[in-house]
């Protein structure tokens, strides 16, 4: 009783959720948030396919005698990498140096293409030697959620050429700040997504 | 290498009767529209003031109106389906060829659920949210009108599907191996799935809109507690878009490649997996009919309560219930395939599964009667549907907990009473929640209100006509009568059959009472007129003008309550105040109009007819349209235009004897 009666008394301060509107750049980020979300989860719906056709190969290789494992270290190493010059990249941005974005930038960006050939070269590779999408249900997944994820790094391959054109032509105006801001969350997302695809694909492969 | 593709004449049925002349009406009444909006010089006002808007209450109506017309058509195919069937016993073969029918039912369910009922809700929440919410906005505005857009153009795909090429004959559902190239070589499944992504993404760009908007912009003071459980359902609605439509662009996706690219996901041979199709299809597709489902319960919650002139009851329990069916809404997918073969652990949890998402559904219902309780009801036309609801819903949702059963679903599955069973909730829920919401939001929308006889005869031609069609499909579910059947041999099912036929006409006559009245009371609009709050209502969305400017709120309105809007009312009338002192009017940032939601859905409409056709020259120039416009976009240096204080202040001075507060 006497708790209530306190309560009471005292005035509360307004909590965060009766704020009113937040600002722009809080409200763009946020969504964006929610977008990486619902990629995730089209993710999730291709590593599900995966795991369910994992050993349905037809009778054509499987997972154990595809896997370079020293390819993919090389691989996974840019990625990782290249999220971490974009994180120097974020930390010129908000120094407002455009030297540093650019520099950064371009190392994010060779990184990210050095990653994309080396799978694309993966991906030849295997189908010059008759491993295709389509000689087996685990080829096609295994096709397909990797190749997701690449088409993902393409993407964003393209997104940072504009986004540093727009740094060129416009300067650090809030729209492409905020672009950049986005940018970098989808970068690491990408970084994310790899590491359950190299979990799950080529360490969890190897070991079946 | 053809330049075409698979596209030559002979993709357009010319020897089909009903097919040319179905093509031939469609085609007349668009140029016909066309023709008389040129003539008429409205060509300019529409794409200012329209086709380009990013303001919510424009696109919104617009989303309506497409579901509006779409309904036509879906409802076209389902007038089909019952005459064949009702004349399609023993020796009689009846007017439709088994490959007709089965692009008749395909096409139903198609339109039915993506481009009747989906739009109808999104058209109700885009007009809804940010006025009960209390700001000017949605988060994104050109995303919105590009959602928009995006679904317009899965709508022309599926309209052009009609003519030139086939529908799939799959079901709506177009489960493989039947859909695979193998068993549909045609380009309908094609058409499916290239419509189908097309719009999903606009859909998936509206349900992160619409999180973004409700959880990051709503008027100061409006905590979580204090929104109207219309944004609570939509809140709920839109994190199960965002949620579970990712999950049918990648299980389409996998389709995709299976036809396009020779894949194996769910082929027959090398080793694909066709029920790893039906589990995914699912998992989007159970959380789909909650997305359906919840907005619709939103509405109600929203008319019971103005129209008793009480508090909702148990405002608490409401947002509990919603949430909870939000997340259970996505571990009861497998009760739409029990006989899968799973074990019969699996199907244990799934039945007891779906019989506990009853439970939350059954709160709702008790609240809404609990709020009329003791109300000084007012027997409006949303009322009616209201009420029709709960009586047609809580049937449809008893025979789905008996479905939910896997013994009897074991002899349920794919009868007529799984048909009856999804058009009680579909039509009893979603459709009567969609026309209350009509009803109730329309004067705000237009400033009049819809004519109450055509309404009233509207609203029993619907009721009565659903029980007549769709009863008799119990009955011979019961009698073993399976769904989607062109020709049947049991004389027993005619008469009933027959039933199901004449109550599909009243239907009809529920229709054309809508159309009656719509355009009776744009007639008499000037008798219809009202105020900003026709109904005495209790939220934000009837203190601003009727229809409100484009800023909405010309101060952001401060929330001290749930219910504000009624709260003020009372305070006022105890304190016998004087209408508010004047108030400090500043410059409000409003977004440009944007022409890249419709440019961007043509270059997409161009991309997906290609991508059917298989002319891939022209799918590169209709994806290479898209990014340039999305680039075009990026570029621009303005989004906003000023309105300025003087603007807001005269607008207000105009319309300040409307709004009471």
């Amino acid at each position: 009783m006497n708790v209530t009666v306190a309560l009471d008394a005292g005035e509360a301060p307004p909590s965060a959720s009766e704020a009113g509107p937040a600002p722009k750049r809080t409200v763009i980020v946020y969504g964006f948030w929610i977008f990486l979300l619902s990629d995730i989860v089209m993710f999730s719906a291709l590593f599900a396919a995966y795991a369910v056709l994992r050993h349905a190969t037809a009778g054509g290789p499987t997972g154990a005698e595809l896997i370079n494992q020293g390819r993919v270290a090389i691989e996974t190493a840019c990625l990782l990498a290249s999220s971490y010059t974009c994180g120097l990249m974020t930390l010129a941005v908000n120094s407002r140096s455009r030297l540093g974005t650019y520099i950064g930038a371009l190392l994010t960006f060779a990184l990210g293409a050095a990653f994309l050939a080396l799978e694309i070269r993966e991906f030849a590779d295997m189908i010059a030697h008759g491993v295709s999408p389509q000689r087996s249900a685990f080829l096609s997944a295994f096709f397909t959620l990797v190749g997701c994820h690449g088409m993902h790094v393409a993407a964003g391959l393209i997104w940072l050429a504009v986004v540093m054109a727009q740094v060129a032509r416009k300067g650090f105006r809030a729209p492409v700040l905020r672009r950049l801001q986005c940018f970098s969350l989808f970068w690491h997302a990408l970084d994310i997504i790899w590491v359950g695809l190299l979990t799950v694909v080529y360490l969890m492969g190897v070991a079946s | 290498m053809n330049l075409l593709g698979k596209l030559s004449w002979s993709a357009i049925p010319f020897d089909q009767p009903i097919i040319m002349g179905a093509g031939a009406f469609m085609v007349l009444i668009i140029v016909a529209i066309l023709s008389w909006v040129t003539l008429k010089g409205y060509l300019p006002y529409l794409w200012r003031e329209w086709i380009t808007s990013v303001d919510h209450k424009r696109v919104g109506v617009m989303y309506f109106l497409l579901a509006l017309v779409m309904l036509l058509r879906g409802f076209a195919d389902a007038i089909m389906m019952r005459a064949q069937q009702a004349v399609a016993a023993g020796s009689a073969e009846g007017y439709l060829p088994p490959e007709h029918f089965d692009q008749v039912f395909s096409a139903h369910g198609t339109i039915m659920i993506f481009f009747v009922a989906m739009p109808f809700v999104i058209g109700l929440m885009n007009f809804v949210l940010p006025l009960q919410l209390g700001v000017r906005d949605v988060a994104f505005p050109t995303l919105n009108s590009v959602s928009f857009w995006l679904t317009a153009s899965g709508v022309l795909l599926i309209n052009v599907s009609l003519v030139v090429g086939e529908f799939a004959k799959t079901g709506w559902i177009a489960y493989p191996p039947l859909s695979e190239l193998q068993f549909s070589p045609g380009v309908g499944v094609d058409y499916y799935l290239w419509s189908l992504q097309i719009s999903g993404v606009g859909t998936l760009l509206t349900g992160i809109n619409f999180v973004t908007t409700i959880l990051k912009l709503r008027a100061p003071g409006m905590g979580y507690m204090r929104m109207p459980v219309f944004c609570w359902t939509a809140l709920a609605a839109n994190l199960l878009i965002v949620a579970a439509f990712p999950v049918l662009t990648a299980t389409f996706a996998m389709l995709l490649l299976d036809r396009y690219l020779d894949f194996h996901f769910f082929t027959v041979d090398g080793q694909g997996n066709a029920m790893m199709y039906v589990n995914l299809f699912w998992v989007w597709g159970h959380p789909e009919v909650y997305i359906l489902i919840l907005p619709a319960f939103g509405v109600f919650s929203e008319v019971v309560a103005t129209f008793s002139g009480k508090p909702l009851f148990g405002y608490r329990s409401m947002v509990t219930a919603t949430m909870a069916i939000c997340v259970l809404s996505f571990l009861v997918w497998l009760h739409h395939f029990f006989t899968m073969g799973a074990s019969a652990d699996v199907n244990g949890f799934f039945g007891v599964m779906t019989m506990i998402i009853a439970v939350p559904t059954g709160v709702k219902i008790f609240n809404w009667l609990f709020t009329m309780y003791g109300g000084r009801v007012r027997f409006t036309v949303p009322v009616l549907w209201s009420l029709g609801f709960m009586v047609t819903f809580v049937i449809g949702g008893m025979t789905g907990v008996l479905m939910a059963v896997p013994p009897a679903d074991f002899q349920l599955h794919n009868s007529l009473f799984l048909v009856a069973h999804f058009h009680n909730v579909i039509i009893g829920g979603v459709v009567f929640g969609v026309m209350a919401g009509y009803n109730y939001w329309f004067p705000k929308a237009f400033g009049f209100k819809l004519d109450e006889r055509w309404g009233r005869a509207s609203f029993w031609c619907w009721l009565v006509g659903f029980y007549v069609a769709f009863m008799p499909l119990y009955v011979l579910g019961l009698m073993g009568m399976t769904r989607r059947m062109q020709h049947y041999d049991n004389p027993a099912w005619q008469p009933w059959l027959v039933v199901a036929a004449i109550g599909a006409l009243i239907i009809l006559a529920g229709i054309v009472c809508q159309i009656v009245q719509l355009v009776v009371s744009i007639r008499d609009r000037e008798l219809l007129r009202v105020s900003g709050d026709p109904w005495n209502g209790r939220t934000l969305e009837w203190s601003t003008a009727s229809p409100p400017p484009a800023w909405n709120f010309a101060v952001l309105p401060d929330v001290a309550e749930r219910d504000t809007y009624w709260f003020l009312k009372q305070r006022a009338s105890a304190e016998q105040a004087q209408p508010v002192t004047q108030h400090q009017y500043e410059p409000i940032e409003m977004p440009k109009n944007s022409a890249v939601g419709v440019v961007n859905a043509f270059f997409a409409v161009v991309a997906g007819f290609a991508l059917i056709w298989h002319i891939w020259w022209m799918a590169g120039l209709g994806l290479l349209g898209t990014f340039l416009t999305i680039l075009v976009f990026a570029f621009r240096d303005e989004d906003e235009i000023q309105v300025s204080a003087a603007q807001v202040a005269q607008f207000d001075r105009i319309h300040e004897p409307e709004v009471a507060i």
